[in-house]
């Protein structure tokens, strides 16, 4: 093996690795600020790539390649709306019964991807990417093509809008604090319950944009958020639960491992060895590479 | 011993189930015998979740272990002595792979059906409890160990057939599976293997160890505080449940006379679960009688409307959590007295409610 081939694959895990870390922040603020696992987050992705095809098929034919300054407003909405939603009539009646969400939100995801079999049909459905992202970067040997490239961006700019909401906001510091002390924010003036709905149709919302990027890549079809779910979950588990940075850190390394392990076997083989270090990773550090600090004995 | 009116009722209707090949027409009986031996499933979810707290979305990996440990066997016996299974011939595969070998022996493979599950059952606990990963993180690994199985069974096409499975069964022990009387014999078979399993986790939960499990379930740190490993207990109970999917797995196998990847899926292992919370997660009755029942409905709705079948399910799995955590049994059982809900309030909400 060659370092073109070595760094091409590293390349490509990077840009998997993106993806991931789009579809993880949604899962890690939520999970981190509710106690919530959301089996239906994959949908959120699922949800932006088909509102991708439609702006490409309504604003494609006027605007062009401008469609994709459409596509992403509307995929975040669309999706963020979908979440706020879900929030709304499901999950916030589960909050500290976190394996019966796991099973609500699986059913959520079951409707969801059949009502899209229905509406788009089970074969997935392709998106044009814009005429300026079909090229490829030449560094080299190695290739880099514009729309991985593209995707990569995306995932720093929202890890960047992410940092600076929950760090240098109003709103970050009441996430952050809620984080820590749901009852003592409360009694502060936090209103926990907006907070809880904004922070799950923001997660949602992300998602959907990952979606967008998602579209670019690939035809989209029902299953694409079902096929992302685990990995991502994978990553806010090796991440540390509610750790933005640990998530980061945590997608890019998923993604190198994947792509690495696809490069020298095959795709099936990867996963299993990907998942296989992952549990043997939490041997080492069971509460992911950036713990949440707490003294409570117990966590949900 | 004075038998209680549920025990009585249930040894009502496993008579009632005995006689069943006497009234019901062939296709209902099939049908009734596959959804038998899942419920065997059924009960070591009820186990693992309902009284260790462990919820498993990973049972289709033991299901499958002891489904493919038979399947392998009925392969090489339906092939001629000295050539390779056909699906190995269409991949190119020269020898039988050395895991393939001992499966010719009827008796390595029947006891591989019990130590392949558990022992695979006991390896995953044992890695995800010493280190005291709990709740979701279980659901999580579990998930994806089955995640990785699966999609490595489907890409190891010479090995294992792929996504086509493993088919084409002849002789059982020397039974042939398409034989006349077959269909009864393997009905009451696996009513008796459904029977052993309720009696015998029926009575093993009444021990000290099944009150441990709930204690375990109820509060953890709690049952450490007082002297006892956790772990080791919660290790037993995971093993237990995998040994049990494992029996369900291999009957399934002879009921439908093939097994693929797609039976043992992520939906599959999830739908289990739910049924068993449909039934009621707490109550080893309820869990057997919602897989059986429900997959009884499942069977008439997706036959009549396929695509409604879908919605149907996942209202199925929102309503029951909402409306009913603990089941129909425990809707029954309310009556009586408020059965405890069996995921602990978050600690958070703990503190407030003692503070008030």
């Amino acid at each position: 093996m060659d370092f073109t081939f070595i760094s091409g694959q590293l390349f490509t895990g990077l840009s998997v690795g993106s993806i991931l870390l789009l579809a993880a922040l949604g899962l890690a603020l939520s999970f981190g600020l509710m106690r919530v696992i959301n089996m239906a987050h994959g949908e959120f992705l699922m949800v932006g790539g088909y509102l991708t095809y439609l702006a490409a098929q309504w604003a494609g034919p006027t605007l062009g390649d401008a469609y994709l300054w459409v596509a992403f407003p509307l995929a975040f909405l669309g999706a963020a709306l979908l979440g706020a939603v879900m929030e709304f009539t499901v999950i916030r009646r589960l909050y500290g019964r976190p394996l019966d969400t796991l099973l609500a939100t699986f059913g959520i995801s079951l409707i969801l991807q059949q009502a899209a079999r229905q509406l788009f049909g089970s074969t997935g459905v392709p998106v044009t990417a814009p005429a300026w992202l079909g090229g490829a970067l030449q560094l080299g040997d190695v290739t880099l093509p514009f729309v991985r490239l593209f995707v990569i961006a995306l995932a720093l700019i929202v890890l960047g809008g992410m940092w600076w909401l929950l760090n240098r906001s109003r709103f970050g510091m009441h996430v952050r604090a809620v984080n820590q002390n749901r009852e003592m924010a409360a009694a502060l003036g936090v209103n926990t319950r907006s907070l809880d709905l904004l922070v799950f149709a923001l997660g949602a919302g992300v998602a959907g944009a990952a979606g967008v990027g998602l579209a670019l890549i690939a035809p989209v079809n029902p299953t694409v958020g079902a096929a992302y779910i685990v990995n991502a979950f994978l990553v806010v588990v090796v991440g540390g639960v509610g750790s933005v940075l640990g998530g980061a850190v945590a997608a890019v390394l998923l993604g190198f491992v994947t792509a690495l392990a696809e490069g020298f076997t095959s795709v099936s083989l990867a996963q299993a060895i990907l998942l296989v270090l992952v549990v043997a990773f939490l041997q080492w550090k069971p509460r992911g590479l950036i713990p949440t600090k707490s003294r409570a004995l117990e966590e949900a | 011993m004075k038998l209680s009116t549920s025990t009585m009722a249930v040894i009502a209707v496993l008579i009632a189930l005995a006689f069943a090949p006497l009234y019901l027409g062939a296709y209902p009986l099939t049908l009734l015998g596959r959804v038998l031996a899942l419920s065997i499933a059924a009960v070591g979810v009820m186990v693992v979740w309902g009284r260790a707290g462990i919820l498993s979305l990973g049972q289709g990996l033991f299901f499958g272990l002891g489904g493919y440990a038979l399947a392998m066997h009925l392969k090489l016996v339906a092939t001629p002595r000295g050539e390779l299974p056909d699906f190995m011939l269409y991949n190119g595969v020269e020898a039988l792979p050395w895991f393939w070998a001992p499966f010719a022996s009827a008796p390595f493979a029947l006891a591989m059906v019990l130590i392949l599950p558990a022992a695979a059952a006991g390896l995953v606990a044992w890695l995800m409890f010493r280190r005291r990963i709990t709740g979701v993180y279980v659901s999580i690994i579990t998930q994806a160990l089955l995640l990785a199985f699966v999609t490595w069974l489907n890409g190891s096409q010479g090995l294992t057939s792929g996504t086509n499975g493993v088919t084409d069964f002849q002789t059982f022990l020397g039974v042939n599976l398409r034989g006349p009387n077959v269909a009864n014999g393997l009905y009451w078979v696996t009513l008796l293997f459904v029977a052993l399993a309720l009696c015998g986790t029926a009575l093993l939960l009444r021990t000290p160890f099944g009150a441990i499990l709930t204690a375990i379930r109820d509060n953890e740190n709690r049952t450490r505080f007082l002297g006892f490993n956790p772990a080791a207990f919660k290790i037993a109970a995971f093993m237990l449940g995998g040994l049990l999917a494992g029996v369900s797995g291999a009957l399934y196998t002879l009921h439908l006379g093939t097994i693929s990847p797609a039976m043992i899926g992520t939906a599959f292992s999830i739908e289990l679960v739910v049924w068993v919370a449909l039934g009621g997660r707490a109550s080893l009755i309820g869990a057997a009688a919602g897989l059986v029942l429900g997959q009884l409905v499942k069977d008439r709705i997706s036959s009549a409307a396929p695509d409604a079948w879908l919605y149907v399910m996942g209202s199925l799995f929102v309503l029951v959590v909402l409306v009913m955590p603990q089941g129909v049994a425990g809707l029954l059982q309310g009556r009586r007295r408020p059965a405890p809900l069996p995921t602990p309030p978050s600690p958070l909400t703990r503190e407030v409610s003692d503070a008030v």
